[in-house]
């Protein structure tokens, strides 16, 4: 077992943990099992084309049944105790569901961006958060990488008045995380919001406008940029497992299908030019697993090295390169393993039935989320010393 | 004794009895070997204590931070990754004896006489013929693409013995002795300039019986234990970040800012982010073989190793401008070690042509990971009950 290295000593220094230990292999399981028995992809296909496309039974089971929605936050606080590796785990696996829970947003970015802040409310809005009573949404648009400033409402007498728009899972919402213009983070009830969903490219995930008008608010840190980059920090890296979760699936069907379906007397899998391209993207997706764990692993011990109580994340750790290499490499393996798998399913890829497109659709909104590679290849010329002309 | 802090000890005491400073350098890896200290894992009398593989970094580590002299590897790098896991796993308990310390202190070199101008990726048609003669072996043939052939001592060579069987049947595993009257290297110019490889040819070589590995046309399945540990140390080395081919890129765009141009720093940061997740690739690797879950992953190392080579030495070229229309030098040389990343970057671009070629080319490796990794069909074969002899060629 190996739960605990997270740092290996070597003439190289120290090496981070890339496997999955026994624990997070049995919280995989876990998931996986409870997703092919309530996430199969006609219901989640049905439920894209009804009035709540988010599956709040399947998130009440996730969060409060499994007491997943507390894995980043400590048992002191009302959490599990656990780390982003085992939140990537669950993320591997809802990827793999292209499951319409608000996990990313509510038990990722909104939990982590609310452990950068002190105080009771904070406090009080993180435990509701981490148990699944509430959903926590970061009011700021699903695009905006880890640093960038975002846009932000007027705050004036404890109150907001401002539109935003693209916040994924704002419809989910039952508290919104904002930053006002005057620099502080408040939190804002989404009954006092008007909240009106967008048609989004990602059925699954999709985006929202939030307007406020007046809505009372309550300051939950001063420091709402510092806060802001831990959350999307957090949510870039991990989204590079529910990457490789939606690239496995989508290799995995494709060989399936390409075993099963038969052209010129025979299996279309057995012809070279397809072999290569699924050889291929097998070795992009064993590629991204190593990235994505890096990531992950990386954010554990980040965390554990800045607690909260010493003012959130540090500037410029190894964190921020593993996240800005996982994020420049996922998007487009994601978005190819997606590609091929409707061009190698044919005809009946191109329907609306088979469930392909909600795949392409979540790797190209993912690919856009958090910052694209591009944004992230950005940030590395800074980290890594390789300045542009 | 084989938990690392017994492996430490015994490497201390080991130290404390062969001081390095004091130790001719033969007496103290001839020492390592017989202190079961030169590869833990192989068996005990063999070089080995019987201990998980992944503790002989302990060793390492220990012998590095006392000044102790190593046995070369990468001279010696056929030997170790490909003869060596052979014999272990084939070998009598005499070759074993006899083969395995020479080869392991660098005292005896050793080459692969496999490939030839007529079987490449199809390296089972091969035609190199052995024929028996009593107690001994008569060989004639040509092998190609045969690094080292110049400074070795010995071989691992695979030769037909039963023309009349199909292609994979009739091939048996040999160890060739190349101080032989019958074996004549000469050396295969290449791209480069320099002649890394030889051509060996082999007339009337005579192979003592007892230098056969495995059983008469059993020569396939021992060299399939060969390729395995080829493709694993030619995609596996352990480095740190910006440690192989990018290194040097990076190295030129940090010092150089006269070269800079926005189309090479998208190229760059691209292929820098490639190169560090295949780094990392290479580390997860590692850990699942030091954890005992060896994993499908490693067949495909050698894929990205290729291409990233290609693509990044071919970038340098042209970050350097106009002195990446220059070449350091031509000169026809026989260079003792295989170096992919050495010289400049003209020589990176041109060496690394051959990482998709040599140990297995990309596309049969894109074949076997269809096959054997995905369970796709494999490709229609009409050579499979057909006897050598009756092959077209």
């Amino acid at each position: 077992m190996s739960t605990t290295t997270t740092a290996r000593s070597g003439p190289l220094g120290a090496e981070p943990d890339l496997l999955y230990t026994e624990e997070e292999e049995a919280l995989r399981s876990a998931v996986r099992g409870l997703l092919a028995d309530r996430c199969a992809a006609a219901d989640v296909l049905a439920r894209t084309e009804s009035d709540r496309p988010h599956d709040r039974e399947l998130w009440k089971t996730l969060a409060d049944g499994m007491g997943l929605a507390g894995l980043l936050v400590p048992e002191s606080a009302g959490g599990q105790g656990a780390t982003h590796r085992e939140a990537a785990v669950v993320l591997e696996e809802l990827g793999r569901a292209v499951a319409p829970v608000p996990y990313l947003s509510s038990a990722v970015v909104a939990t982590e961006t609310l452990l950068a802040c002190e105080g009771e409310e904070a406090a009080g809005l993180l435990a509701q958060l981490a148990s699944g009573r509430a959903v926590g949404v970061l009011a700021v648009p699903l695009a905006t990488a880890p640093g960038a400033a975002p846009r932000t409402v007027r705050h004036e007498d404890g109150a907001l008045t401002g539109e935003l728009t693209g916040v994924a899972d704002a419809a989910a919402a039952d508290v919104l995380l904002v930053p006002a213009g005057d620099g502080a983070l408040y939190a804002v009830d989404a009954a006092d919001a008007v909240i009106t969903p967008q048609v989004s490219l990602d059925l699954t995930r999709p985006v929202a406008t939030v307007t406020f008008e007046g809505a009372r608010a309550r300051r939950l840190t001063p420091d709402a940029a510092g806060a802001v980059r831990r959350g999307l920090r957090a949510g870039a890296g991990l989204l590079a497992s529910e990457q490789l979760g939606l690239a496995d699936w989508c290799l995995t069907e494709t060989v399936r299908h390409l075993k099963e379906r038969k052209q010129f007397n025979r299996p279309v899998g057995g012809f070279q030019a397809l072999k290569h391209r699924l050889a291929q993207l097998w070795l992009e997706t064993v590629h991204l697993r190593a990235a994505a764990r890096n990531a992950a692993d990386a954010l554990a011990s980040s965390t554990l090295s800045a607690p909260p109580e010493q003012g959130g994340t540090p500037v410029g750790d190894g964190a921020d390169v593993a996240v800005a290499v996982a994020q420049a490499y996922a998007a487009p393996v994601a978005v190819r393993a997606a590609e091929e798998a409707l061009q190698l399913h044919g005809g009946i890829g191109m329907t609306w039935e088979h469930p392909v497109h909600l795949y392409l659709k979540r790797a190209k909104a993912d690919s856009l989320a958090y910052g694209t590679a591009g944004r992230h290849r950005e940030a590395l010329a800074e980290l890594v010393a390789l300045p542009a002309p | 004794m084989t938990d690392a802090a017994g492996l430490r000890r015994r490497t201390q005491e080991f130290l404390a009895a062969h001081p390095p400073a004091e130790t001719p350098r033969a007496d103290f890896l001839s020492a390592r070997f017989d202190a079961g200290l030169a590869w833990v894992h192989f068996p005990e009398g063999l070089g080995g204590l019987g201990a998980p593989r992944s503790l002989q970094a302990v060793v390492d580590a220990e012998l590095e931070a006392a000044g102790a002299p190593d046995n070369d590897p990468r001279r010696i790098g056929i030997g170790l990754g490909m003869a060596a896991p052979t014999l272990l796993g084939f070998g009598t308990e005499e070759q074993k004896k006899r083969f395995l310390k020479p080869l392991w202190t660098g005292e005896e070199v050793w080459c692969q006489l496999f490939s030839e101008p007529g079987a490449g990726s199809d390296l089972a048609a091969l035609g190199t013929r052995a024929v028996r003669d009593g107690d001994h072996w008569v060989v004639n043939g040509q092998k190609v693409w045969t690094s080292s052939a110049h400074l070795a001592r010995w071989a691992i060579l695979i030769a037909r013995t039963d023309p009349d069987l199909p292609k994979h049947r009739g091939i048996t595993y040999f160890l060739c002795d190349m101080t032989d009257p019958g074996v004549e290297v000469r050396p295969l110019r290449q791209i480069t300039g320099e002649a890394e490889f030889n051509e060996v040819f082999l007339t009337d070589v005579r192979i003592p019986d007892a230098h056969r590995l495995g059983e008469v046309g059993d020569g396939w399945r021992v060299a399939q234990t060969t390729l395995m540990n080829e493709r694993v140390s030619i995609g596996g080395m352990r480095l740190p970040r910006e440690g192989g081919m990018i290194g040097p890129v990076a190295r030129t765009w940090r010092e150089r800012p006269d070269l800079r141009t926005h189309d090479l720093h998208q190229r760059l940061l691209t292929l820098w982010v490639e190169a560090e997740v295949a780094r990392l690739t290479g580390e997860r690797l590692r850990q699942q073989l030091a954890a005992g879950q060896p994993g499908p992953e490693g067949s495909g190392m050698k894929l990205s190793f290729a291409r990233l080579n290609q693509e990044i030495s071919g970038l340098e070229v042209e970050l350097l401008g106009e002195e990446g229309l220059l070449y350091d030098d031509w000169t026809m040389r026989r260079p003792e070690l295989v170096d992919f990343t050495g010289r400049e970057a003209g020589y990176r671009y041109l060496r690394s042509k051959g990482n998709s070629i040599e140990g297995g080319t990309s596309e049969v490796l894109l074949n076997i990971v269809a096959e054997r990794v995905l369970g796709l069909p494999p490709e229609p074969r009409t050579d499979k009950d057909v006897a050598w002899k009756d092959l077209a060629r």
